[in-house]
């Protein structure tokens, strides 16, 4: 079996490398892909859009459709896993850990758990104490990482950065803190009903601005319409401020997807221990 | 000998970009751990990544973010070659967002085979389903 693979797989590799020789060089100015699209879009961005950024005004306004769906993708693909792995029913044994002498005690068939305190607190099959260098930095890091990802969201039209890359950053940043404290701290700070409502919510909020801009009187994703309602920009860059609250849309939906998917993994849908 | 070196040299990202393909393939066919596959899966697609961007490469050309946009004179000539083609860019941030929601519906999957069968051996899994 592993021969047999081995042999198609470079079959296919020669194949492929076979069919490079007609392609143009590395960075050929004239390749194909850089003389027919591509140019507009580097000549016409600014002047159409607003936005010095040619990704982001292409992924945000040119293609803002494709963006939208891709939006729901990403949706769907958080909602597919919490429908497959979360699980509902309540562990019936329990451990805990008495602080003041570290002893544990195994609970079966409580009706009410104890309650979590300075006396108590969580034990579970992989819980190891809790490491302070670790705590004590990810403390300090986790707000900046959230300061930077809000900063990657909201000057995705001026520098890299967008939407989903904002959104990434900040999910894994929460992620950090599942991850050098326990999942309890953070299912405890981040509801799964909030959760939830974030990642609709961003795709709403996508296709909100998308249907006001029809309100208004222009077309879906024609964000050029949208300039009675900030009176106060003087710069003639609508739909710049547009596409930014797209991607805040789309920043919020991916944070949220990233976490379902983290907390659904790592605990098999029982949101209760894991990494 | 040298045509060649040199063609290699001339195209050395597709390549890489082939290389890179060739050993996720490979992870998805021969390998036996489902996880591992998956994985495989994730470098197939990040080669592919990794072609289109370099297509949109251009030699001595920069970022496409425009330079000096909020100068007091403006920009006033653009000239399509001084930045790489943002076009490739936008098209990849799709494909990482979709391999991305594949990849966690793909480890939601693997998780859920494990519960059922305790296993991610395709094997023993074949051995399980065909038990039942």
């Amino acid at each position: 079996m592993r021969f047999f693979a081995f042999i198609v797989v470079c079959l296919t590799g020669a194949l492929l490398l076979y069919g490079t020789g007609e392609f143009p060089d590395w960075g050929d100015p004239n390749s194909p892909a850089s003389l027919h699209l591509s140019n507009y879009y580097i000549e016409n961005a600014l002047n159409d859009t607003g936005a010095p950024n040619f990704v982001t005004a292409v992924v945000a306004d040119y293609r803002g459709f494709d963006t939208m769906f891709e939006t729901a993708v990403i949706f769907c693909g958080g909602l597919a896993c919490f429908l497959l792995l979360r699980d509902f029913r309540e562990k019936k044994d329990h451990y805990y850990r008495h602080i003041p002498t570290g002893v544990i005690l195994h609970v079966k068939d409580s009706q009410k758990p104890l309650t979590i305190g300075k006396e108590f607190g969580y034990m579970d099959k992989d819980w190891v104490p809790p490491d302070l260098i670790i705590k004590t930095v990810c403390r300090i890091l986790i707000p900046f990482i959230q300061i930077y990802a809000m900063y990657v969201v909201a000057h995705g039209d001026y520098s890299p950065g967008g939407g989903f890359q904002g959104g990434v950053i900040f999910g894994s940043s929460l992620i950090l803190l599942a991850i050098s404290y326990d999942l309890k701290t953070l299912v405890k700070r981040v509801k799964e009903r909030v959760l939830g409502i974030f990642a609709a919510a961003g795709v709403l909020l996508y296709a909100g601005i998308a249907a006001l801009c029809m309100l208004m009187g222009g077309n879906f994703l024609d964000y050029s319409k949208l300039a009675p309602l900030v009176p106060w920009n003087s710069h003639h860059n609508i739909r710049a401020i547009g596409m930014l609250g797209v991607e805040i849309g789309v920043g919020i939906a991916v944070m949220a997807v990233m976490l379902i998917i983290y907390i659904n993994i790592v605990s098999e849908g029982r949101h209760d221990e894991g990494l | 000998m040298s045509d060649v070196l040199s063609l290699i040299v001339a195209k050395y990202n597709y390549w890489l970009y082939v290389i890179l393909m060739m050993i996720g393939l490979y992870g998805m066919i021969a390998k036996n751990n489902l996880v591992k596959k998956i994985v495989g899966m994730n470098i197939f697609q990040t080669a592919i990544i990794l072609f289109y961007v370099s297509v949109g490469y251009k030699r001595d050309a920069t970022i496409p973010i425009l330079a000096n946009a909020h100068d007091a004179h403006g920009a006033t000539a653009i000239h399509a070659a001084d930045y790489i083609n943002p076009l490739t860019s936008c098209l990849m941030l799709t494909a990482i967002v979709v391999s991305v929601a594949t990849f966690g519906y793909a480890m939601a999957l693997a998780v859920r085979i494990y519960q059922r069968y305790q296993t991610l051996e395709e094997d023993e899994l074949r051995m399980r389903l065909s038990e039942e």
